[in-house]
């Protein structure tokens, strides 16, 4: 399998802070990448450099597409989105508040429905071609308000959605995108227990029925060791390890940076018994 | 009704006696004593009479006031409840008003009260009526706040004046002229500023609007600069014109006695079929992609960046689509006229058509026709208050600000609707 996303040597200062510190990493299609680290690691930084919102200081983002390959980090934005095809959601939820959650999928799906309207002019004059794709464009949404179990409230005010909801029409919302890869803003801050069970099955099939490659930056251990294929930590901007959830949870810079630099000082001796268990769980 | 406890009533007794008491205060060395001139000097004629009138209503107006404030809540929870059906049935309400108002301004000339007068203000309200809506597309649909939209209006305004004066083309050509060269101003203008937000390009339309108004005024061997340009052809009705009666005119043609009131008959339909017109495009426009792009944008921008939406197009296209309408208006505004100069086209006007869109409720078709039938059509109205009009329209609009803080119809109907099960 090859590689969907290549990043190679991203460096990224803002004036003389360094956010991001000479990070390589690959992301795979069909499998789930995650993204760790303590606050302020850099973790949005990477996001917000591969989807075009940052220009990156130093380094280069290749995206596989399906003949060429696409460098991100000269692209805009909307660019990054249109052609290349990375789709995300916001760490702050970004949606519509005052349009509905239909129109909120719709709006996703602009540059597909702005062509079938001939740039608006076919659409003003109500011609059938239109009409068939934008059919089209609601069943799809409709398709994924089923996913998200968000069907019962299509015709509501995005805003009128309680949080883990809206948090689940953001992901609908970038998949109605057709996105090559889709990157995930800490989808499970704020969710309980049952509901990142639900978001841990919907991000799997997302991979296993859509084939596309998923990155993820949670804080959410339930989320991340369970369902991520691969996982990149970062520290203070440096990728300070990575590899399979077991290699990750039993590495000793991993857990330095999450439980503090002190060496001499022992782990509090439930830790090392959580450690331990893990260890014995696999 | 409420029964006011003793203790809550001694209370507002209190407060009452106590601005009664300020009253007095005042009123006795303001109104009670004033001086008149008399043959020795001036002289103190005290007027006793009107201070205790003066002190009498102010203690009852507070008096009354107070009772209102408390009110058993028990009250205030039943209107709340009552309300509901009472919204409900506004909004069908709504729905039977759209066709009686439309009808209405069809049949209005035939009405036995369309005097000249009448009719004078009812074109005067639908050319507001068109440029709010022009202007909704890019304020309230786009969030893009223009404080220069009479830019627009006036550059139609001339292009027909100046083109018929110069190349004597009729009406008709000049008219859909003058749209495309709006937009294309628009987009002029929108190319290096759209990339400014909220109060930035606010301050930037505004200036845009001035420039536009002292090239017309300073420009005088093009546009006639202060003096204007007069003589600006009537429109034709398909080529005949509303004349006294002789060959090729219009009451020649149909075999009418000749009357005034034709000419302003002709000009009321053609006003309200263009704003007819640019309702239509408005509403399409809102069910396409283009449209929904616009208030996504007005939304989130990042987020719609981050869904492929290329944020300067999407608002060049409204900028551009708002802008045509105002130039149509315009055109129209100089063909009524008969002259126009940059008189007309001040930075007031720009605020009487925000005032009329952010009133009648952000993105609301209906609401910007009931602005402005209560600005325009109000202020005509209070004509007869002579310099208290401007006063009488500043209170409306104080008014309607604080009882309807997001403009008269702020609620939004989303562009579309699935059927879903278990739920409204």
């Amino acid at each position: 399998m090859s590689d969907l996303l290549a990043v190679n040597h991203l460096t990224m200062r803002f004036g003389g802070l360094t956010a991001i510190d000479d990070v390589s990493f690959a992301a795979k299609n069909k499998e789930i990448t995650a993204i760790i680290g303590p606050n302020g690691a850099g973790k949005t930084t990477v996001f917000n450099c591969l989807t075009g919102f940052y220009k990156p200081t130093v380094g280069e983002l290749l995206l596989q597409g399906d003949s060429l390959t696409y460098r991100l980090e000269r692209l805009e934005d909307f660019v990054v989105a249109q052609k290349a095809r990375v789709a995300r959601t916001f760490q702050n939820i970004r949606l519509f508040p005052a349009m509905s959650v239909l129109e909120n999928l719709l709006v996703a799906q602009h540059n597909k429905l702005m062509l079938a309207s001939g740039w608006t002019i076919k659409g003003l004059f109500g011609l059938s071609s239109y009409k068939k794709e934008e059919a089209q464009a609601i069943e799809l949404a409709k398709y994924w308000l089923d996913k998200t179990n968000l069907m019962k409230r299509a015709n509501d005010n995005a805003s009128d959605l309680p949080y883990g909801d809206q948090r689940r029409l953001e992901i609908a919302r970038g998949m109605c995108t057709d996105p090559r890869m889709l990157c995930l803003d800490e989808p499970a801050a704020g969710m309980n227990p049952k509901e990142s069970a639900e978001l841990n099955s919907l991000l799997q099939f997302i991979r296993d029925e859509h084939k596309i490659g998923v990155l993820l930056i949670e804080h959410d251990m339930s989320v991340v060791m369970e369902i991520s294929d691969h996982i990149i930590v970062l520290d203070y901007g440096r990728k300070i390890a990575e590899g399979s959830p077991k290699q990750v949870r039993n590495d000793s810079a991993v857990i330095r940076a999450y439980l503090g630099e002190d060496e001499d000082e022992e782990l509090p001796p439930e830790v090392t018994a959580d450690l331990q268990n893990d260890k014995a769980h696999g | 009704m409420s029964v006011l406890k003793p203790k809550n009533l001694n209370a507002i007794l209190k407060d009452s006696f106590i601005i009664g008491l300020i009253t007095l205060v005042l009123a006795v060395p303001i109104v009670g004593l004033p001086t008149i001139n008399a043959t020795e000097g001036l002289k103190i004629e005290p007027r006793w009479s009107v201070v205790i009138l003066m002190v009498l209503g102010v203690f009852l107006g507070r008096l009354l006031l107070n009772l209102w404030w408390h009110r058993e809540p028990t009250l205030s929870s039943s209107i709340i409840i009552q309300n509901i059906p009472l919204l409900q049935s506004l909004q069908q309400l709504l729905k039977f008003i759209l066709p009686i108002g439309l009808i209405f301004a069809l049949i209005l000339p035939t009405m036995p009260f369309a005097s000249r007068y009448v009719m004078d203000v009812a074109i005067l309200v639908i050319t507001y009526i068109m440029l709010g809506w022009g202007l909704n597309i890019v304020v309230g649909l786009a969030g893009l706040l223009d404080l220069g939209y009479v830019a627009f209006y006036a550059i139609g305004a001339y292009s027909y004046a100046l083109l018929a004066n110069y190349f004597d083309w009729s009406f008709w050509i000049c008219l859909p002229m003058a749209g495309v060269f709006a937009g294309i101003s628009g987009i002029l203008l929108g190319f290096p500023v759209l990339r400014l937000r909220g109060d930035y390009l606010a301050i930037v339309t505004l200036g845009f609007g001035e420039i536009i108004r002292v090239i017309l005024l300073n420009w005088y061997e093009f546009t006639g600069g202060p003096d204007g340009i007069s003589g600006i052809p009537r429109p034709s009705f398909f080529g005949l014109e509303f004349k006294r009666n002789s060959e090729g005119t219009f009451s020649g043609f149909f075999g009418l006695d000749y009357s005034s009131m034709h000419r302003i008959i002709f000009l009321y339909y053609l006003i309200l079929a263009l704003a007819l017109l640019t309702n239509f495009v408005t509403l399409r426009l809102r069910k396409l992609p283009v449209g929904r792009a616009w208030e996504a944008l007005r939304e989130d921008e990042i987020a719609c960046r981050s869904l492929g939406i290329n944020p300067t197009n999407t608002k060049l296209t409204a900028f551009a689509i708002g802008a045509t309408f105002g130039g149509l208006a315009g055109s129209f505004f100089a063909t009524r006229q008969g002259f126009i100069s940059p008189e007309s086209f001040t930075f007031i006007e720009s605020a009487v058509i925000l005032a009329i869109v952010v009133l009648g409720g952000m993105g609301s078709q209906i609401g910007v026709v009931l602005a402005s039938v209560v600005l325009i059509g109000g202020t005509e109205l209070f004509r007869e208050l002579e310099e208290y009009r401007m006063l009488a329209f500043g209170a409306l609009m104080v008014g309607i600000m604080v009882w309807k803080p997001r403009g008269l119809l702020a609620n939004r109907e989303p562009t579309i609707r699935i059927k879903v099960e278990g739920s409204s």
